[in-house]
């Protein structure tokens, strides 16, 4: 895997903030052109600082990137021409009409005058924005302004996108719509595709490979169903009727594997061999009443668990109670 | 394709022409940017043109009409206003991250600086534009005649890229919206410890006449106010030019080298 044309190289980079945490903690990582890389962590993880370093908005303390075949710290006018960005605060002004953001945008990237008016349309159209590119962005809902954003990232035709938390905060059918445009844009034009997203189910859905980072550093890497197969057995997950049944089913389900942190259920990756046949024997022998019993196949959420010890949503709430007790 | 087309057809001249046109569209669509800059200065001048107007009567002042002494203030506050504008909306592109997205095209830093005061100086003309306007219809005589007015115009650009300069400078060194406009009463004061509302000779307040001989400010108005009244006194055009080209080319370095900190592109 490559670099050069369209790819990504990372290598032991590392990124200190000023009376900070280390917020990226020598990670590797490599994506080929033409790949949807999801970078998937909770917040607080390193996923923005890794996405500012790659893009030259931060210089690295140390280690090294190549974007595109170019360094980001000594070429960094070559990356970012290459390169299309849609940050996690899609910083528009809300006073300009999409239409005056892509003629801006199209200007600074030095698309030919003669190409920019007829791009602007393209784009608008392609993002569902055709009828709303002459209002201000100030009446636009999230989605839309998510759009725009991901439409500016594309004004120059780049050949490798970043998108930071593309669907952070959208509603199903906005965060559906922007899953089928990134798939597009890698189906239909070969784009490179780098994205970090805190949802299991879009790094699954979309990602050809996934890295799973934590603390700064990447804790499993590889596509998301070789990294579910790594996890290998399913778990089950059993909602007690009776809260206080809770320790009594927790006692007998240890028995058939080995016991999970959940909040909300008890859980047990199943040993190889048992099924939910062996557990709701158990359950009827046991004399207890169970409200929901279910069997899940391995997700990403079970390997972020396997690796890190805590559910990605467990440290999404640590992280933003950290978060917290430093603005406090 | 002839030097001039050549150079305006250059990339870093569309940048530059790109961030004006933003400037100038996001200030056009906020009637709150536009009217106080035009509004408050005349009423300011209104008022102490009504209650000041008695002090034409005292021995050596320059001129029998205080509307005519007064509207060189204009000039002056309407720069402050731009001061403001210039920094809160770079303040507020710092903050929302639109800075960022800029510094992710090909556009050089310089484009961005100096297309946000190209913005500031086009609204600086066009606020000189009316109270010249204003000045004209209440009767008014320049009495430095068409050439004067001509040179005003050339002054307007030249405040309001220095005021503009020391806004940008204010936004790229502080970041925040709250803390220029916090400053804002800060630069006021030069205004109000100035020769505005009379000839420094004419000032009784020993320390106040000493403030405003050192002030700047009241060089920059007496630029102004002697091709209002006088007609063509090189003194005082070339320590007015003086002192706000020379506030300029400061606040435009120190501007720049804040850009540079502040984006930290590589």
């Amino acid at each position: 895997m490559s670099a050069a044309g369209n790819g990504i190289e990372v290598e032991q980079l590392v990124r200190e903030y000023k009376k900070g945490p280390r917020a990226v903690n020598g990670i590797d990582l490599q994506v080929a052109p033409g790949e949807i890389y999801g970078f998937l962590g909770p917040n607080g993880a390193g996923k923005s600082t890794t996405v500012h370093v790659l893009t030259t908005l931060l210089p690295p303390t140390s280690g090294t990137a190549r974007v595109g075949g170019h360094d980001v710290v000594k070429e960094g006018p070559k990356v970012r021409s290459l390169i299309g960005v849609a940050l996690q605060e899609a910083a528009l002004d809300p006073l300009l009409t999409g239409r005056d953001h892509l003629r801006l945008q199209a200007t600074l990237q030095g698309v030919p005058k003669e190409r920019r008016k007829v791009h602007a349309d393209e784009l608008l159209e392609r993002v569902g924005l055709a009828d709303a590119g002459d209002r201000k962005v100030q009446g636009y809902s999230g989605g839309m302004k998510r759009r725009l954003d991901l439409a500016l990232a594309l004004v120059h035709l780049p050949r490798i996108l970043f998108l930071d938390e593309p669907t952070t905060g959208l509603d199903p059918q906005s965060r559906t719509a922007m899953w089928e445009e990134v798939a597009r844009l890698r189906r239909e034009e070969s784009v490179t595709v780098f994205l970090t997203t805190q949802y299991l189910e879009e790094a699954d859905v979309l990602a050809d490979r996934v890295g799973i980072i934590d603390e700064g550093k990447i804790v499993a890497e590889g596509t998301p169903a070789a990294l579910k197969a790594e996890i290998g057995r399913p778990s089950v997950h059993a909602i007690p009727e009776h809260e206080e049944d809770r320790e009594k089913i927790a006692g007998f389900l240890a028995q058939f594997g080995e016991p999970l942190a959940t909040t909300r259920d008890v859980a047990v990756r199943l040993r190889a061999g048992l099924g939910l046949t062996d557990i709701v024997r158990a359950v009827d022998a046991n004399g207890v009443r169970i409200a929901d019993l279910e069997l899940r196949a391995p997700t990403l959420d079970d390997v972020f668990l396997a690796k890190t010890g805590r559910t990605l949503e467990g440290a999404q709430e640590e992280a933003e109670a950290e978060q917290e007790e430093r603005r406090a | 394709m002839t030097a001039l087309a050549a150079a305006l057809a250059s990339p870093s001249l569309s940048q530059v022409g790109a961030i004006a046109r933003r400037a100038i569209v996001r200030t056009a669509r906020q009637p709150a940017s536009v009217i106080p800059p035009l509004v408050f200065p005349m009423a300011l001048m209104a008022v102490n043109a009504a209650g000041l107007d008695s002090s034409t009567e005292l021995p050596g002042f320059p001129t029998d009409s205080f509307l005519a002494f007064a509207l060189a203030v204009p000039f002056i506050q309407g720069a402050l206003f731009s001061t403001m504008n210039a920094g809160t909306d770079l303040a507020r592109d710092i903050d929302t991250g639109f800075v960022n997205r800029l510094a992710l095209t090909a556009m050089r830093d310089w484009s961005l600086l100096f297309g946000q005061l190209s913005g500031v100086v086009v609204l600086g003309v066009f606020q000189a534009v009316f109270y010249l306007s204003v000045g004209l219809v209440v009767g008014v005589d320049f009495a430095a005649g068409p050439a004067g007015i001509a040179l005003l115009l050339v002054y307007a650009v030249i405040v309001s890229l220095s005021f503009g300069a020391v806004g940008a400078w204010l936004a790229y060194r502080f970041g925040s919206g709250e803390t220029i406009q916090a400053l804002f009463p800060v630069l006021f004061v030069f205004l109000f410890i100035s020769s505005m509302n009379a000839p420094r000779d004419l000032i009784g307040v020993e320390w106040f006449r000493t403030a405003a001989t050192l002030n700047p400010v009241s060089y920059m108005i007496e630029a102004v106010r002697s091709l209002i009244i006088e007609g063509w006194n090189w003194q005082a055009l070339g320590l007015g030019f003086g002192f706000t080209i020379a506030i300029g080319i400061v606040a435009l370095f120190l501007a720049s080298r804040a850009l540079r900190t502040r984006m930290t592109r590589t």
